[in-house]
This record gives structure tokens, C-alpha cells and sequence, in this order.
């Protein structure tokens, strides 16, 4: 067979992002002889690199929850496992409300998340001042603070799973385009490239924002719709802030946007423009500055003078409901879909890597049953999610 | 404390201007009303303006131009870029050490809309090259929008004070720079369809065709042209080498800015890295701002800019060491000596070679890449773009008149004017004004046994002409078709009046003129001089140099003459044995002791390189990342950080290929980093039309 004469791997993953690096270092952990093939020139060069690095485990949802706090795990103790530092800077999460609207859905959500056991809470207008005191104390109302959750590098990041997972053997091939799969009788045999063809006994799309077209070539509808979010980055100054903020009141033109200070002292913030626009055009537009600029002064005035350095615009990879897409499927054996990670796949990502390991292993616990049962490629898309 | 201020300068005007005191570390000092903070601190003997956040290595001027934010101080709590920031009185001035802390800010400031315009053509830099394409659509009554980030118009002109080459029928041959500028400007400001922008900047080019401009330093302004004319000149390369971050270590567009622009003595020996011309003529720019330049190294066996500018500085008496190269910067806090060494055809420095100069600048004039970021945007985004000057090509200010003039022909055509394409002739004298210097010969002395009669001094293939301009008798041949050619006197002994104008009007100071009619044994020598009298000192007699810098003789002065039009070139009169009248090209200003070297050269530690000045990388991590494997300068920038910093990789792109070259890999295997907005780093609230911002 034709199969014989083709480098064989156990895993080949298809995509080298926020959530294939990671599973490739999980899977070769575990032992499995993976294979990593991206389409760009090196690790992280799809939609990893434009996210702006915030980790949270207060999700509203047992398997998002889940699978951060392990994330959180992973972020957190990265430096002292492994030696490389992530920038990993624990200093939460604060979703303001300004309006009663929003206060009202923060509070809703507080009881579901509380019930996970997550350290969240809310904060009046006086303790919220104290914990980021450079808010606009006009109109302001008070807000969640999650102290627990996070942020880190996300070029480290992933740097770092891609050296871990090389130093344990798994395999890296950039610069190379995989143009289909190989399917005999119902199950993967492996994968093509525009550059040789390589057998594997799962293949994994982690394609991100090209999901689709990756299914497609299984013959599956994978309904991962691209939409873009532009985003910056400044100067760095001396520490004054310590949470990611979070303003979900939607204003015309976005829905939302973010911001915190990274390690460095860099402020990175992206909004999310409302309507969404659809596509993969990531090139940078003149209406994001203005617009994200007074929302941003208006919250904390002291940003007013603070130096912008660079911009970008990124892709999400978007569901209908906005949940990912994880799972096996029910047409091809030996294909997995791990896809679909919104606004949240950097932050999901090392958790997801291990539940697909033991997907991979036949090793799945009862909460993985139920994590999974939420992401399933195969659930009703229903409503839409409130914290996105 | 002592004042670096330049009061005497033979070519430009000292004004007198208002003192405005403002507190260093809380210690008054005393600067010029208008000038930066940057100046007002060099003209006080301040050099380091802080310490860098992330090794505490101290910092310094380096671009002067607002492009990287090495020189930040801090003013009245307010983090700022010192090059830029004009001095106010009673301000307080602090050194950035560390991350700056974010002023606070009490309460939210009025915010509102950003402007938007349409215009037909934007054209961004208002130096020669954008000026010049401004009068031809200005001529046409197109609509024009100029703009540029400097206080006036000109662009790199402004800075030079010596007489410009090229063709006196297609530019402005033989008048200086900064003279050129204020005609350019007038012609410009003529035309009512054209309007001028100072102080703004283009920030950059969107994908809705929208470039993002700072208005007067303040204010956001989208711009949708149907034509987008990038004039934006060039940026200067920078070099690797150890202690190459050291402040006093800085760019020839730098050193000029302070000097030309600022008049500020930034310096009393001066070093300097690179013979092209815009090495040579700083060196030349430092002598006349009374300077001691201490010696100009050039890795190529003979220096690529033009020969007269060479000869100029050899013949004032600066050592050029070609086959050489800088192996270090050294001292601790500031620049204190300069290490150099000769090197091999591969350009690799010989052991043994090494010697140590005491100076206290080191100017870096290695080279000018286009900046050609916006030109690559707006065709990526489908925006109609040009590019003229050295945003187009990198060559010499003629030419970038001449390319500017072109491109606003060919735009006006572009939106449809009715008018002829561009003749071809034009694109030919546009080559020519562009070229490289071309053959250089052997000097010829006329044989002349009496009369009177000029000495051309000229050898090399240059595109000029204003010689067989200026002699009123034609006896000075280049020809029309080509201007490279090197000019030839056709007077024989007899027919020259001895006029003196080709001597005053040549820019390169290279004819000098021999008279032999009163004393045919010791004639009579007039030499072209371009510094202060008081250069000259009291001397009664001055050393005479040949065209490479050899001395002839020591001569007595009998006079030191001005001429009418002699545009503040003097006439310095000498005579001369006839043995060598007719090779003295020129005289020595500058005494020999700063140019010996130091006793003990200083070893240099390649890795410890700083590539990466924003983000203080070395060299050694990154080509550690290149043996690994790294080819992705993306990549390298995600582990590293070489290139995140605030001049967003401007200057350390070069470095890093570079390293991969000096690794044997060739370019072609290197991905190259994703260009993103901004040019600039700009306040956020300037992008919500907030009320107040400090810039
Ligand atoms: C502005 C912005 C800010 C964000 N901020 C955050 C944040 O703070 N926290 C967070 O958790 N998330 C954030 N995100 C979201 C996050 O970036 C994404 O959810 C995540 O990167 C998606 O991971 P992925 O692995 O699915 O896709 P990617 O990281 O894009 O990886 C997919 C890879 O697959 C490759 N590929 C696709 N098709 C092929 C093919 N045929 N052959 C070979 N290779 C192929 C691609 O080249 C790509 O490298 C942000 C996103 C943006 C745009
Ligand atoms: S030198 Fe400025 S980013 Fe590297």
C-alpha cells in the first residue's frame, strides 16, 4: 500500500496555534509520535499571535470553566516546571457595569459562576475604586473581580510548548499547506501537503480560522466563521493597573472591548465591533483607533496620554453560539475536531490539549463527559453566550 | 556650567535668541526660546538623558527626529520624547529612568470627532523631492495636501549649508541647501491649490485607503486621497558593534539637526563611521561649526561618496582610514574613545591592526534606507501610490528634486490632466542625477608658463556642472548631454581673465586658481575657503595641502578676499613656489594632536552587541535563535523582543539580516516582519480628540 512508504506518525495535527502546540506537547507527553504541520513560516502565526494574552477561568459554563482552570494551572506553574518564563501575571479579572443593565447581567452571571465554586465576587463602586483606582468614578457602579485568573505572553506561550514538545520528540513542519486528507473506507490514513503526504492514525484539525476548509476536506460543514477584531499595543509605563478590564456595555460601532497592563507595562487592548465583521480580512482599518479610544479614556482618563506603539487586526474563530467545536468525528474515524475557539482559545488552549490527549487515549473521566457534551460538534446550536 | 553653543559659523546666520531657564534634576539651565529640550540639555553639557527600564544602560540622543524614544525625559511628570518637546520656562526636566510613570489624569476630558477630508493629492514629506512635485500639480491647480513633521519646509536641506552638485539647468546646482529650501518653499507657497501641513505627521495607511495623519502635533485627522505621493525620505542604517548604544554614539542626520538646525556644539572630537557623502559632509559640517574631527573610517578600499567631499575633508587634514572599521565605542556612561581596525577583503578586522582614538562622538553615516512603508501599504491596499526621492531611490538632493518633478507630471496624469507625458528626456537627466559616482583619473596640471589660469581639481565622474556654468568665457566644457562628465579648461594661458567665479562657485571647493602674471617663479594661489576668519586665527602662515591632504608647504596668508556673489565662500590668497602652485588644492585648518591615536587600543566582545536598542537584545541572542534554527524574523521578534520596541524595528530590522548574512544565510531563506502601523508612537486620547493631550 501506498501508505507504507510515507513517514508514519500516531497524531498529525493540523495547525500549529493556540490549541494544536499545546496538544502536541500533551500528546508526545503522553507518547504518542505527533506531527505538527502550519501553513506559515513559524509556531503561532495565525491567531495566536494577534490575542492579546488574557486567561480566565470565569467562564459561565462547567466546560470552559474546566478546562481554563486548568489552563490556569498550566500558565501559572509554567515557569517553575519548566524554567522558561511566560510573563505570567496573576491580576484578574474586572467586568465593570456602568449602567444598571450591565450590573444586572454581571450579577446574574455571579450566582452560576459562584456555584462552580469560582473565586469571583462583586464589587461596589468604593471597594472597585480601591482595587483599580484610575476608573472613571462618574456613572460608575461597581463590577465582578476575580483575582484568581490571569494573563501571560501569548508568544512565550506557545514558544515555550513548542520547544517542550520538540525536546520530547514531536515534530514541526512549516511553510507547509495541507491540501487534504487521506480517508480509506471511512477512516484516516493520513494527511496531504503541497509539499509530500505523511499517514498518521488521527488527524486533528486545529485549523482555527481555515476550520472549515479543513473539514471540507474530510467532507464535513464545519461552522467556523471568521470574524475580525483590531487590537494595540503601547509604550510601557510603571505599574499602575493590575486586573484585565472588561466593559461589556455595547456602544455604537462595538460590543465590547478589553485591556490590561502586561508584564512588560504595556497596555494591549481589542474591541469587538458590533455589527461583526465577517471574513478573513485581517488588515488594519482607520475606524478602530478612534472608536476604542474614547471608550477607553471615557472608563479610565488616565490612558489619555499613554503612547500607542502598534496595532493589528486579528481573526476569531467563530460558532453559532460561541462555544468551540471538540470532539470526534461521526463520519471519518480517526478525525478530531478541536476548533472554534473564539475570543478564548489561547486561554483554553493547554487545558483542551489534555482533553484530547485522553479523547486520543480512550481516557476520558466523567467530567471530560460532560465538558465534552458542551463543546460537541454535533449539539443544537442554541442561544448565545453572555460573556463572549 | 559651559555653553556648547555654536556663535560663529561661516555660512549661518547666529540669531539672537530669547534665554528660557528650565530645571535639570532641579538645577536651572539656561536655553534658547524655540529650541528642544534635547538641544537646550546638549548645550549644557548633558548627554545622558536616563537609563533604560530593562538593563539600566544609560540613554541618549540618538534619532533627533521623533522616531525612536531613546532620548525621554521626563517634563513636568509628563513622559516625552526630548528631540521633540520644545523647552518652556520654568518647566521641570527629569531623566527617564526606568518605566515612566503614567501622569494622573482627574477626570475624563472632552472628547470629539475626528476629522476626515478628501483631497486629490497627498503628499507626504515636504523636503526637495515633495516639494518639487507640489509646484508641478500646483502649476496645474491640483489639489495638493502637503505635509510634513518638521517646524518648516525643506526637509533635509535645511541642514546643509554646503553648495549643491547636479545640473544648473535641471535643479539648483551650485546654491547651498539651505538656499534652495527657502526658493523651493516660496514656489510652493505660491500656488493656491496647494496646501501645507507643518508638523504633521502620517501615522499610516489604512486599509479602507484612509492614512491616519497628526495635525500640528495634536490632532487626528484621516485623510482619503485619490493619489498618495510618499516624499518621506530616508532613514539612516544603523551599526552593530560593542557599545554601539552609548550615548554620543548617533546618526549624521542626528549630528546635523543639532548643529545646523540647533546650533549646538554637541561635540569637540568627533568620530566618524562611513564615506559616503553624508559621512563626509557631516565631517566637513563639524569642522565648520568649529569641531575637531578626529578620523572617518570606511570598510570599502576607497570611500563611495564623492571625491571632492573626500578630498575637502583630507585636505583638513582629517585621516580617512578606508579598509577600516569600527570595533567599539567605549567609556561608561558616555562615549569616550573610539577602537578601529583595518580589514581584510572579507571585511573581517585584522588582528594587530587595532587603534584607539579619544573622542566624544561617534557619528554613524553608513547608510539610507527609503522609507518605504506607507509606498507598500497603500499598494497592498490598492491606494494609487508614488514614491519620489530617496523614498524611491536613495541618491542625492538634486536628484530628488528632479524625481519629484517627474512624479508630479506623471500624477497629474494620473487624474486625468491634459497635459503631455513626461519627456523623455527628462527620465534620462533624472538617471543621470541619480548615479553613483563614475570613473575617477589622474590629476592633470596645466602646463602653463605664465598668464593666468584655473586648476580644475575635479577627477571623478559626478553628476555637476555649475563650473562650465559659471565661466562667463565657456572656457570650462561639460558637456549638455551627460553632466557626469569631469569638466575640462580649454583656455590655454592666455585666455582666462582670472574672474575667480568657477573658484567661489564650484561645491566642491575643488578649482583653485594660479596667477602667474606679476611673478611667474612664486604666482599667486587663491583657495576656496568656507570656515570662519577666526578659523584662521591669527595665523600669518597656513599649511598647504594637495588634493589628497599632503602637505606642500607652509605659505604666508596675504589675504583673505571676498567676492562679489560670492555667496560667503572667502578666496584665501597665498603664493607658492611654481614647484607646486598649481597642485595646492587646499589648506589645514585642524592641528594634528586629536587625530594621533591612544597608547592602548580597547578590546571589543562581540556578543554583548546591542542590536536591538528599544528592547536592549544582543547580539548573541539572536544569533543564538539563528543557530537554532530561527528564520522567521516574526518569530524572533515573539522569543526576543528585537523589534517590538518604540521605533518599531526601524532600526534593528537592518541588524538582524545582518547576523543572518554574517551566518551564511542568504535572504532569500529569511521571512521578513509584518510591518503594522504606527510610524509613530501617538498619545490613545489624540485618537479620541480628547481635550488637553501634552504633545
Ligand atoms: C485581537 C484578538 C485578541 C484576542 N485575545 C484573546 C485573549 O485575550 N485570550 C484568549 O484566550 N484568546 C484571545 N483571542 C482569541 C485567540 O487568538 C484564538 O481563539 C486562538 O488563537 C485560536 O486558536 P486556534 O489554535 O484555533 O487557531 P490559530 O491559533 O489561528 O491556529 C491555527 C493554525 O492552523 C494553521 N492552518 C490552518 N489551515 C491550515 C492548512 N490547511 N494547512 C496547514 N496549516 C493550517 C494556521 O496557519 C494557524 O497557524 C484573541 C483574538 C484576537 C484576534
Ligand atoms: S531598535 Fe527599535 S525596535 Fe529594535
Amino acid at each position: 500500500m501506498s501508505t507504507n512508504n510515507k513517514p508514519h506518525y500516531d497524531v498529525i495535527i493540523i495547525g500549529g496555534g493556540s490549541v494544536g502546540t499545546p496538544t502536541a506537547l500533551s500528546l508526545q507527553q503522553a507518547g504518542y509520535k505527533t506531527l505538527v504541520i502550519d501553513q506559515f513560516a513559524s509556531i503561532g502565526q495565525g491567531s495566536n499571535k494577534k490575542a492579546i494574552g488574557g486567561i480566565r477561568a470565569t467562564h459561565s459554563d462547567p466546560a470552559k470553566i474546566r478546562l481554563s482552570l486548568r489552563s490556569i494551572e498550566i500558565f501559572s506553574t509554567w515557569k517553575e516546571l519548566y524554567g522558561d518564563d511566560i510573563e505570567w501575571y496573576k491580576g484578574g479579572y474586572v467586568f465593570v457595569a456602568r449602567r444598571e443593565q450591565e450590573e444586572n447581567t454581571l450579577k446574574k452571571l455571579l450566582v452560576t459562576q459562584k456555584s462552580f465554586g469560582l473565586n469571583i465576587d462583586w464589587l461596589d463602586k468604593h471597594e472597585m475604586l480601591e482595587v483599580v483606582p484610575d476608573l472613571n468614578p462618574v456613572d460608575l457602579r461597581g463590577g465582578t473581580f476575580s483575582p484568581d485568573d490571569g494573563n501571560a505572553s501569548p508568544l512565550l506561550a506557545i514558544h515555550a510548548f513548542y520547544r517542550q514538545a520538540r525536546a520530547r520528540g514531536a515534530e514541526f513542519r512549516f511553510n507547509e499547506k495541507v491540501s487534504g486528507v487521506i480517508v480509506e473506507n471511512g477512516q484516516v490514513k493520513g494527511v496531504r501537503t503541497d509539499k509530500g503526504s505523511y499517514s498518521a492514525d488521527v488527524v486533528i484539525n486545529a485549523a482555527g480560522p481555515w476550520a472549515d476548509d479543513v473539514g471540507k476536506m474530510v467532507g464535513i460543514e464545519v461552522p467556523v466563521y471568521p470574524d475580525s477584531h483590531e487590537s494595540a499595543i503601547t509604550e510601557p509605563v510603571a505599574r499602575f493597573l493590575d486586573p484585565m478590564i472588561v466593559d461589556i456595555r455595547p456602544m455604537p460601532g462595538s460590543s465590547n472591548y478589553y485591556f490590561y497592563q502586561h508584564y512588560t507595562g504595556q497596555i494591549v487592548f481589542c474591541i469587538t465591533p458590533s455589527p461583526q465583521i465577517w471574513g478573513k480580512d485581517d488588515r488594519e482599518t482607520s475606524t478602530f483607533l478612534p472608536m476604542v479610544a474614547r471608550r477607553m479614556v471615557d472608563l479610565m482618563p488616565r490612558l489619555k496620554n499613554i503612547r500607542v506603539r502598534r496595532t493589528w487586526r486579528g481573526l476569531y474563530p467563530m460558532t453559532p453560539d460561541g462555544f468551540p467545536l471538540v470532539g470526534w468525528s461521526q463520519e471519518v474515524d480517526g478525525y478530531l475536531l478541536a476548533v472554534g475557539m473564539c475570543g478564548q482559545g489561547y486561554m483554553l488552549g493547554p487545558g483542551l490539549g489534555e482533553l484530547i490527549t485522553r479523547l486520543v487515549d480512550n481516557s476520558i473521566t466523567q467530567d471530560d463527559e460532560e465538558t465534552l457534551s458542551y463543546l460537541s460538534p454535533y449539539r443544537q446550536f442554541a442561544g448565545q453566550e453572555l460573556l463572549k | 556650567m559651559p555653553e556648547y553653543r555654536i556663535n560663529k559659523h561661516p555660512i549661518l546666520a547666529i540669531p539672537d535668541r530669547k534665554k528660557v531657564t528650565f530645571f535639570w534634576q532641579g538645577t536651572p539651565i539656561t536655553a534658547c526660546e524655540g529650541e528642544t529640550i534635547a538641544s537646550a540639555l546638549f548645550a549644557n553639557g548633558i548627554r545622558v538623558f536616563g537609563h533604560h527600564h530593562k538593563d539600566g544602560s544609560p540613554q541618549g540622543i540618538f534619532c533627533a527626529n521623533g522616531q525612536c524614544a531613546q532620548c525621554l525625559v521626563i517634563a513636568d511628570t509628563m513622559p516625552v520624547k526630548s528631540c521633540m518637546e520644545l523647552v518652556r520656562e520654568g518647566a521641570r526636566v527629569e531623566p527617564a529612568n526606568g518605566l515612566p510613570v503614567l501622569p494622573h489624569v482627574p477626570e475624563a476630558p472632552r472628547m470629539g470627532e475626528i476629522e476626515q477630508l478628501q483631497v486629490p493629492v497627498l503628499i507626504i514629506g515636504g523636503g526637495p523631492a515633495g516639494m518639487s512635485a507640489a509646484i508641478e500639480l500646483g502649476k496645474l491647480g491640483i489639489g495638493v495636501l502637503l505635509i510634513d513633521d518638521k517646524h518648516r519646509l525643506g526637509g533635509k536641506l535645511v541642514l546643509q549649508t554646503h553648495r549643491f552638485f547636479g545640473s544648473t539647468q535641471a535643479v539648483y546646482a551650485g546654491t547651498r541647501g539651505i538656499d534652495i529650501a527657502t526658493r523651493l518653499e516660496n514656489e510652493v507657497r505660491g500656488h493656491a491649490s496647494v496646501e501645507i501641513w507643518l508638523q504633521s505627521t502620517a501615522l499610516a495607511v489604512f486599509s479602507d485607503q484612509k492614512v491616519g495623519v497628526l495635525k500640528n502635533g495634536g490632532q487626528y485627522v484621516l485623510i482619503q486621497p485619490q493619489v498618495l505621493l510618499v516624499a518621506a525620505g530616508a532613514r539612516e542604517k544603523s551599526l552593530a558593534f560593542k557599545g554601539n548604544t552609548l550615548p554620543g554614539v548617533y546618526g549624521a542626520g542626528a549630528f546635523q539637526t543639532l548643529v545646523n538646525r540647533d546650533l549646538v556644539r554637541p561635540s569637540e572630537k568627533l568620530f566618524i563611521v562611513g564615506g559616503g557623502n553624508v559621512g563626509l559632509i557631516a565631517g566637513y559640517h563639524a569642522l565648520q561649526a568649529g569641531i575637531g574631527v578626529v578620523g572617518l573610517v570606511e570598510a570599502l578600499p576607497e570611500c563611495g561618496g564623492y571625491k571632492v567631499h573626500k578630498d575637502k575633508l583630507a585636505r583638513m587634514g582629517v585621516p580617512i582610514y578606508t579598509s577600516h572599521t569600527i570595533l567599539s565605542a567605549n567609556g561608561d556612561d558616555e562615549v569616550e574613545s573610539v577602537t578601529i581596525a583595518q580589514v581584510n577583503e572579507k571585511f573581517q578586522p585584522i588582528p594587530g591592526t587595532e587603534k584607539s582614538f579619544a573622542c566624544d562622538t561617534i557619528l554613524i553615516a553608513v547608510g539610507l534606507d527609503p522609507v518605504d512603508e506607507f509606498t507598500h501599504k497603500a499598494k497592498e491596499f490598492g491606494l494609487p501610490a508614488f514614491a519620489a526621492g530617496d523614498a524611491e531611490e536613495i541618491a542625492e538632493a538634486s536628484a530628488a528634486m528632479f524625481s519629484g518633478k517627474i512624479k508630479g507630471v506623471e500624477i497629474a496624469r494620473h487624474l486625468g490632466a491634459d497635459i503631455p507625458d513626461v519627456p523623455e528626456d527628462w527620465y534620462r537627466t533624472g538617471e543621470i542625477l541619480k548615479s553613483k559616482p563614475g570613473n575617477n583619473f589622474e590629476e592633470i596640471f596645466p602646463e602653463v608658463p605664465s598668464g593666468v589660469t584655473p586648476v580644475l581639481h575635479c577627477t571623478q565622474e559626478i553628476p555637476c556642472n555649475p563650473c562650465s556654468e559659471l565661466c562667463y568665457l565657456h572656457l570650462i566644457q561639460i558637456s549638455h548631454e551627460d553632466i557626469r562628465q569631469v569638466p575640462t579648461f580649454t583656455g590655454g594661458d592666455t585666455s582666462c581673465k582670472g574672474c575667480k567665479r568657477c573658484v567661489i562657485g564650484c561645491p566642491g571647493l575643488a578649482i583653485t586658481l594660479v596667477d602667474y602674471r606679476k611673478d611667474p617663479e612664486n604666482p599667486l594661489v587663491y583657495i576656496p575657503y568656507e570656515f570662519t576668519r577666526e578659523a584662521l586665527g591669527e595665523r600669518e602662515t597656513v599649511a598647504v595641502l594637495d588634493t589628497q591632504g599632503k602637505e606642500l608647504g607652509v605659505l604666508e596668508v596675504l589675504a583673505i578676499q571676498t567676492m562679489a556673489k560670492n555667496d560667503r565662500t572667502l578666496l584665501v590668497q597665498v603664493r607658492a613656489p611654481r614647484a607646486y602652485a598649481h597642485q595646492i588644492a587646499g589648506l589645514r585648518i585642524q592641528e594634528s594632536p586629536i587625530i594621533t591615536p591612544l597608547e592602548q587600543y580597547v578590546d571589543h566582545v562581540e556578543d554583548d552587541t546591542i542590536i536591538c536598542r528599544c528592547e536592549r537584545v544582543s547580539a548573541g541572542e539572536i544569533r543564538s535563535l539563528i543557530r537554532q534554527g530561527y528564520r522567521d524574523i516574526n518569530e524572533i521578534k515573539a522569543v526576543s523582543r528585537a523589534g517590538m520596541g518604540a521605533c518599531g524595528s526601524k532600526t534593528c530590522n537592518t541588524l538582524i539580516y545582518r547576523l543572518f548574512r554574517e551566518a551564511g544565510i542568504p535572504a532569500n531563506e529569511v521571512i521578513d516582519n509584518t510591518r503594522r502601523p504606527m510610524f509613530m508612537e501617538v498619545p490613545l486620547g489624540v485618537f479620541a480628540a480628547a481635550e488637553g493631550i501634552e504633545e
